[in-house]
């Protein structure tokens, strides 16, 4: 399954952060982060639900980027 | 500007003031130190709380740490003014860039404004609704009022109307359309209220799959940023040791080796310079920039590209492979031409378009077409289709023998072979011959000065593949311009010429396949870039193509290529201009030359420029 969460970040190397955190997270199974357009797209592994893995996934961006946020 | 660049745009103007009335002030000691920590703290409070937080979270080696162990070491070392400059400055460039970025993201956004919010229905009472176009279901006759975006695809079924495609196609000739012709999603609905019954989901609709598209186009990242990636990954924790190295080492050489004084506090202002300078923001932020302004700029101009990667691909074109039906000709039969008449012309053709009045053949349409006029089925009779070979039919009480050769030979009538490209028909008015009319597939209007501008662009070798016959192929290519040209190939056959001239080309020359996209899948993805043309409402096309033209103009192969190429050299241009500056500065540093003013700029100048730089990318209309 995929899904496009907003998210708002102030720096590409931060995004770029956040798409590393977030596709080392259980449960995700990739993760992109488009800067420019504000947006994550997460595709999760089969089983896993979105509103379960997402919490984990904005803390593990808030681990490498303090200052950053997901709209789920 | 919002909210949070006006906080630190007032961060940044109350503490400048601070430090120009402090510099002005005799101050000493440490009511000086005092003093100083005011503007420091206050445009740098979030820095040093993101470098505490950095090291608890273990994420070091980033940019705010930089800046804190720089400011926090040339205060301690007692330049206070410096230290807080520093800071200072760090965040009127982070405050530029990130409203750089911000209008570009909003130039880019309005460029690809084309999602539709809703879908206007009647319901019972006969008033107009709004509804949630996701909501609306296939066959749902939707109302689309002047000025607004056709929100799902369909046919209209009441009403005529001028569209608007710019934003799909870029093409900014307003287009006609009547009652019971398809629509697209995204037009702008200029002049009439039409009613249009839906074909597809919103989800399954063109404007959805553009969008789709063209948001997850920056996920498919190009081998420059990769690089970047990496590049950040190792460089800043080589330079943080190389700083502390450039602290501490020269100074015990000194002392240990020299029995000269350390001068400590020298090395380590050398070594927060060295840091100031090291900063890679220039570099990581204007990169992912250039591609998106890029990507941006050519979607734009009715050029969409899946990803950066293929825009990287696309720069290095060198062999361009066409197909030809619907690519470089229209794919529309018309008449071209009524040769060896023995009767005017125009009447000539309104006997063949009498004759072949009751056919659907395309050909017997051209004929319907060219006649122009509409056709009183009364003045035909004793219709005789003869299939394989043409009709035969009564007309205004002449018989009427419109065909091929074969139809001639069989009525034993002498004909005259025609020397030009294209399908005859041969007519023959009571036995007797009268003509024949030739009909063709005409070029596109644009299609010669296409070839044309991809020579100009650098294009070494333009092949031609199609499935037509040898006649007609051979005319095509030499017309346009073609080198080579390969004729009567079945599908199976167009890949595996792809193939044996992917085989041919260097390593770094890329090949591009250019179709209309409905029998081409195959080669489209096995060729290095595959172009499909025209794909507005072709969704086969859409998902098999990298890059998709809107409209099936052929000039936009050479501006696409023409576009990727500007976006890729502002990348190396930043690429280069922003390391090579660091590098110098990064020596002077060492040395002892560079102070921590010209740190500044190697850091916040180099980035502000190499951002509008990459804006740059953005602007592709004249190209």
């Amino acid at each position: 399954m995929k899904k496009t969460y907003k998210i708002e970040v102030d720096c590409a190397n931060c995004a770029m952060k956040m798409e590393e955190a977030a596709r080392k997270t259980a449960g995700v199974k990739d993760a992109a982060v488009n800067f420019m357009t504000l947006k994550m797209s997460v595709e999760f592994e089969e089983g896993a639900s979105p509103k379960e893995v997402m919490p984990i996934v904005l803390k593990n961006c808030k681990k490498v980027e303090d200052d950053c946020e997901i709209y789920f | 500007m919002n909210k949070k660049q006006k906080k630190v745009l007032m961060r940044i103007v109350v503490s400048a003031i601070l430090v120009v009335v402090l510099v002005l002030l005799p101050l000493e000691g440490y009511v000086e130190l005092a003093l100083f920590m005011i503007p420091y703290l206050i445009i740098g409070y979030d820095i040093l709380k993101k470098a505490v937080k950095g090291i608890v979270n273990r994420q070091v080696f980033d940019e705010n740490f930089l800046m804190a162990v720089a400011t926090v070491g040339a205060i301690i070392l007692g330049d206070y003014k410096e230290g807080v400059a520093v800071m200072l400055f760090y965040q009127i460039g982070e405050l530029f860039q990130s409203y750089a970025v911000g209008k570009s993201r909003k130039n880019i956004s309005e460029l690809m404004d084309i999602r539709p919010d809703y879908a206007n229905i009647e319901n019972e009472d006969g008033e107009l609704e709004q509804v949630d176009p996701d909501e609306v279901e296939i066959g749902t006759i939707i109302i689309v009022k002047p000025g607004e975006k056709v929100p799902i695809d369909g046919i209209i079924v009441e009403g005529n109307t001028t569209l608007n495609t710019s934003a799909l196609t870029g093409e900014s000739l307003p287009r006609d359309a009547a009652a019971g012709e398809e629509i697209i999603s995204g037009c702008i609905n200029m002049t009439g209220v039409i009613k249009v019954r839906t074909t597809k989901e919103f989800g399954e609709s063109t404007v959805s799959k553009i969008l789709d598209l063209v948001e997850n186009s920056s996920s498919r990242k190009s081998k420059s940023e990769d690089f970047m990636a990496k590049f950040a990954r190792y460089y800043t924790p080589t330079v943080c040791y190389s700083a502390l190295a450039l602290a501490v080492l020269p100074p015990l050489v000194r002392m240990l080796f020299l029995s000269l004084s350390p001068e400590w506090s020298d090395w380590i202002m050398r070594a927060l310079t060295f840091l100031v300078i090291s900063c890679p923001c220039a570099l990581v932020i204007s990169i992912p920039l250039s591609f998106f302004a890029g990507l941006g700029g050519a979607s734009h101009e009715g050029v969409l590209i899946k990803g950066s990667n293929y825009l990287e691909t696309l720069s290095k074109t060198r062999y361009v492979v066409f197909d030809k039906t619907g690519t470089m000709t229209q794919g529309v039969f018309e008449v071209s031409g009524v040769h060896h008449h023995t009767l005017d012309p125009d009447q000539l053709l309104e006997y063949a378009a009498l004759a072949e009045c009751y056919s659907t053949h395309p050909i017997s349409r051209s004929l319907q077409k060219a006649y122009g006029k509409s056709i009183d089925k009364n003045r035909v009779s004793d219709v005789q289709e003869i299939s394989g070979n043409g009709v035969i039919a009564k007309v205004d009480g002449i018989t009427v023998a419109a065909g091929n050769y074969k139809l001639m030979n069989k009525l034993g009538i002498d004909y005259a072979d025609c020397h030009s490209v294209g399908t005859v028909v041969h007519m023959a008015l009571d036995d007797q011959y009268a003509g024949h009319i030739l009909i063709s597939d005409l070029l596109k209007p644009n299609a010669g000065e296409a070839v044309r501008a991809l020579k100009k662009a650098g294009v070494s070798r333009t092949v031609m593949l199609t499935g037509d016959n040898r006649n007609v192929a051979e005319y095509v290519a030499s017309e346009l311009g073609i080198d080579e040209v390969y004729s009567e190939l079945l599908p199976a056959d167009k890949v595996s010429m792809v193939e044996k001239l992917i085989a041919e080309k260097k390593e770094k020359e890329k090949l591009v396949f250019v179709g209309d996209g409905i029998n081409d899948a195959p080669v489209l993805s096995r060729a290095d870039i595959g172009i499909a043309m025209g794909a507005l409402g072709s969704d086969a096309a859409i998902e098999a193509a990298d890059v998709v033209l809107m409209d099936d103009d052929p000039l936009k192969i050479a501006k696409a290529i023409r576009i990727s190429r500007k976006c890729i050299r502002i990348v190396y241009e930043n690429i280069y201009f922003a390391i090579g500056i660091k590098v110098i500065c990064l020596i002077l540093g060492a040395l002892g030359i560079a102070n921590m003013w010209l740190a500044i700029f190697a850091d916040v100048g180099v980035m502000v420029i190499a951002v509008l730089n990459a804006i740059r990318a953005l602007y592709v209309k004249n190209l």
